[in-house]
């Protein structure tokens, strides 16, 4: 496969990338084993694989952030050391960071040129970069306004950004690390017309990526990564998706959620006109109101930013807000003193936050203690009123380590040294098990592996069928479809209107997502 | 995930940043003309070479014992409590106040009522600041210090005018009398032999800072205010998701602090000088952040350090006796480079020593 047969356009030249025996340990952790792999002249190529499967690792050597124990880079058929990301780029890779790196208070221009200015004066390389960038968005139809600042583009603009800065520096391979985890589906469709459209004018991508559906729509051959092997190169028409997860997890999976039809109970959760403003003063969520019923999983789907955050965080007692919320009939304090984390979870609320890593749990804290975080006043966790019962946090923690399947079963191993999906195991098993009547559950899979997503959505489920309601809140449509029972979707701090889970698709929640009222649907 | 082996971390990197700290400080002594291990040896020696100096070095190390504990607490939560001077300058007054007040029977009567005194006057100094950063946001590192120029001053001014002796020249209170004594070890170790710990101010305020360092460490570890405060140390966000209130932890931590610096009162004030003087706290609340930092802010690493600066007090003031050609300001210097190296520095010896043992552990794979 070292020869460009499947394009066919291309003579048989070298591969852009071809890797040898790529190896990388950190300490005892193998995140790369014996890697090769080799990418065409011309082609979209994905790598899929679960989180810590090692391709983050794999493109940071490529990118020469990492050093490889063993192993050989070859770019364009001439082996290449790449001892850092300037050696990288004069190899002519380009890397789009799944968080970009782009300075928010510079124009456009100013962020291409940043590190490639010629010369100590600005004005010359702002000359010459204008013109360069007007060329380079004609032929890749890369449009953005050179002057504008970052902070006033979206955020498929600003990715745009990211790729002409690859481009600016003359990348002819182009590395893209999850890149569509921040844009709404039509955006996503855009960013792959124009990466299809980089193919064509001869340039190499390589796509980054855990979503099947975008492997299956935009590569032309997809490598898969378990624990830090290669276990297969395939053309992307020559499998399904249903293959490569089991590829990537080993075994058969379950891509769809198991669950009934819901019976919905009395209302749990009644929330109206809920107005939220940040420390600056805008408002964020802009007036909501909506039910939770018992026994019903509501999903709330939108693009990152537009007040969902904000909603769980009200609902969590994280943060104050106006309106009216109401739970099990009592209305609660939304703002003032009473209002906090352990006023809500008195009232039954539990809440699997958006971002572990940063509010569910204390990274250097080790399991046992966050398995009692937010829950640290329980007696069952008191000794007397003085000393906690640091017995029966352990003692309870096994058990929920058992019952959740948290690897590795040791209590005292501080949270940082999870992976990301037993993190959010530690999370999820503190906050279910303590069987609350309403659960606010916020990206429940983000960088978790496709084996915990199933348990996490049957554990949810499972909670829902016990008659809970469920608060959902995703980023990924297919979650939110595969587990809600009915979706609103939430645009700008609003919620632009309630479907029926199994009366809506993709399409029409793209549309509500980017805002556009649907056609009186 | 890599961690080099904890005794690695705990015992070989202090050791590691003392050496280089000797090595530094005997450069200097070198440059000076003077032999630097007779400067070793004499420090040695003076603090460490007779029961009387290891009673000196025991009586400093009560005080960084306080100090290093007060500066720990407060940086659980990671409040960086630079005040501890002032605090225990306000605990000072605390102790004189109630043991002027009261012609004490008894000591064992006296030093209740001197604790409480202390403490609260201590962490009363501390509240200000605790308030001003919990509600409005100052920064404890710029008000904690500009209260130790106001406790300072406020201390001077009641030196010379309420609480001052009228019988006496001099700014300080009069006797705190027989009653308020403090046994000191001279006292308490009578029994086993003549001579110990001979005309040394080492008391019995040191077991008083054993037991706080004891019970400093059952507040952190094992009750619910002290995982708060470790909770809301280690994060801010978390701890508003788990709805921790900063501004009870931040209060409670810096009160507990502030208790704790003044408390240093009890061995100085009322074990040594038995009375109010002006400059008693003489450097040991900031020597406290050194103490707290070599420690790792954990009670059993605060007390070694506190001994070994005890230590380097001790024997730096021999020195003086025994090394005329090195000076009282030389003494500082060398005193002041241990303090870079253990405490500033420690990351400059500890990252690459955690890269050794790593790549010794992969060699052995």
């Amino acid at each position: 496969m070292a020869e460009g047969g499947k394009q066919g356009r291309r003579e048989t030249a070298a591969p852009a990338i071809e890797l040898k025996g790529i190896s990388k340990a950190f300490g005892p952790v193998q995140a790369n084993r014996d890697i090769s792999i080799s990418v065409n002249k011309g082609a979209i190529h994905g790598i899929v694989g679960e989180n810590g499967a090692g391709k983050s690792t794999l493109m940071s050597i490529l990118y020469g952030f990492y050093k490889a124990d063993a192993g050989d880079i070859f770019v364009n058929g001439t082996l290449t050391v790449i001892p850092d990301s300037q050696a990288a780029i004069a190899a002519g890779i380009g890397m789009v960071h799944q968080h970009f790196k782009l300075v928010e208070n510079f124009s456009v221009l100013e962020n291409v040129i940043l590190g490639a200015e010629d010369g100590a004066m600005l004005k010359p390389s702002l000359a010459k970069a204008r013109s360069h960038l007007l060329d380079l968005a004609r032929e890749y139809e890369l449009e953005v306004d050179p002057d504008e600042l970052i902070e006033n583009l979206s955020v498929g603009h600003q990715q745009r950004v990211e790729i002409l800065k690859a481009l600016y520096r003359h990348a002819d391979i182009l590395i893209l690390d999850e890149p569509t985890g921040v844009l709404t589906p039509s955006e996503a469709d855009h960013l792959f017309r124009i990466l299809r459209n980089l193919r064509d004018q001869g340039k190499t991508i390589i796509l980054i990526t855990h979503k099947l559906r975008e492997i299956m729509d935009a590569t032309d051959t997809v490598s898969v990564m378990r624990q830090g092997e290669m276990t297969a190169t395939v053309k992307t028409a020559d499998t399904s998706p249903p293959e490569l997860a089991e590829l990537m997890v080993g075994r058969k999976v379950l891509l769809r959620v198991d669950k009934k039809p819901a019976t919905p109970g009395d209302v749990r959760l009644r929330v109206r006109d809920l107005k939220v403003r940040d420390d600056a003063g805008v408002e964020r969520i802009k007036g909501i109101s909506f039910d939770v019923r018992a026994g019903e999983i509501l999903g709330i789907a939108g693009v990152a930013g537009n007040g969902q955050s904000e909603l769980l965080e009200v609902l969590g007692g994280i943060t104050p807000a106006s309106g009216f919320v109401e739970v099990h009939g009592n209305e609660i304090d939304l703002s003032g003193r009473s209002s906090d984390g352990q006023s809500r979870r008195a009232r039954g609320i539990a809440h699997v936050p958006e971002d572990r890593q940063t509010l569910g749990l204390i990274m250097d804290f080790m399991a046992w203690e966050n398995a009692c975080f937010g829950y640290h006043h329980d007696p069952q966790f008191q000794q007397n009123t003085l000393l906690m019962d640091n017995a029966a946090i352990l003692r309870d923690t096994e058990a929920k380590m058992k019952n959740f399947d948290i690897r590795p079963p040791n209590s005292g191993l501080q949270a940082q040294n999870f992976s990301g999906g037993n993190q959010q195991k530690i999370v999820l098993a503190r906050e279910i098990e303590r069987n609350p009547d309403i659960l606010l559950v916020g990206q429940p899979t983000r960088g978790v592996d496709i084996g915990a997503i199933e348990f996490i959505h049957q554990q949810i489920v499972e909670l829902r069928d016990a008659g809970k309601a469920i608060l959902l809140v995703s980023v990924e449509l297919d979650e939110i479809l595969s587990l809600s029972d009915r979706v609103a979707v939430m645009f700008d701090g609003r919620l632009m209107g309630e479907r029926t889970t199994s009366e809506t698709d993709v399409k029409e929640l793209g549309l509500l997502m980017a805002g556009v009222v649907g056609e009186a649907a | 995930m890599d961690k080099m082996p904890r005794w690695a971390d705990v015992v070989l990197v202090p050791l590691i940043n003392l050496t280089l700290a000797f090595i530094a400080a005997g450069l200097v002594v070198l440059a000076i003309g003077q032999n630097p291990f007779d400067m070793v040896f004499f420090v040695i020696k003076g603090a460490l070479g007779s029961t009387t100096g290891i009673g000196y070095t025991l009586y400093y190390a009560t005080n960084f014992i306080f100090t290093g504990l007060a500066f720990s607490v407060a940086m659980h939560a990671r409040h960086f409590n630079i005040g501890a001077e002032g605090q225990a300058i306000a605990g000072g007054v605390g102790a004189a106040i109630v043991l002027l007040a009261v012609p004490w029977p008894h000591w064992t009567l006296a030093l209740p009522a001197a604790i409480l005194g202390a403490s609260v006057f201590g962490a009363g100094w501390a509240a200000i600041p605790a308030y001003l950063q919990a509600r409005r946001g100052s920064h404890v590192v710029i008000t904690t210090i500009m209260f130790n120029f106001i406790a300072a001053a406020i201390i001077g001014f009641l030196l010379n005018g309420v609480l001052k002796d009228p019988n006496t020249q001099n700014a300080e209170t009069r006797h705190f009398g027989q009653g308020a004594h403090l046994p000191t070890f001279e006292e308490i170790f009578a029994p086993f032999g003549d001579g110990l710990f001979k005309s040394a101010p080492v008391n019995v305020s040191f077991f008083l800072a054993l037991i706080m360092a004891f019970l400093v460490w059952v507040l952190i570890w094992r009750t619910r205010l002290g995982y708060q405060i470790r909770a809301f140390g280690s994060s801010h966000t978390a701890s508003a998701y788990a709805g921790i209130s900063a501004f009870r932890v931040t209060i409670y931590s810096m009160l507990i602090s502030g208790a704790l610096a003044g408390m240093l009162s009890l061995n100085v004030v009322m074990g040594e000088q038995e009375r109010l003087i002006k400059e008693f706290v003489e450097g040991a609340g900031f020597m406290g952040i050194a103490v707290g930092l070599m420690g790792r802010n954990h009670p059993f690493g605060i007390v070694l350090a506190a001994i070994l600066f005890g230590i380097l007090n001790q024997g730096g003031f021999e020195l003086l006796w025994e090394m005329p050609g090195i000076s009282r300001e030389m003494v500082l210097v060398i005193q002041a480079l241990i303090i870079i190296f253990t405490g500033a520095l420690v990351h400059m010896t500890r990252d690459p020593l955690e890269r050794f043992f790593i790549r010794m552990r992969k060699k052995r794979a």
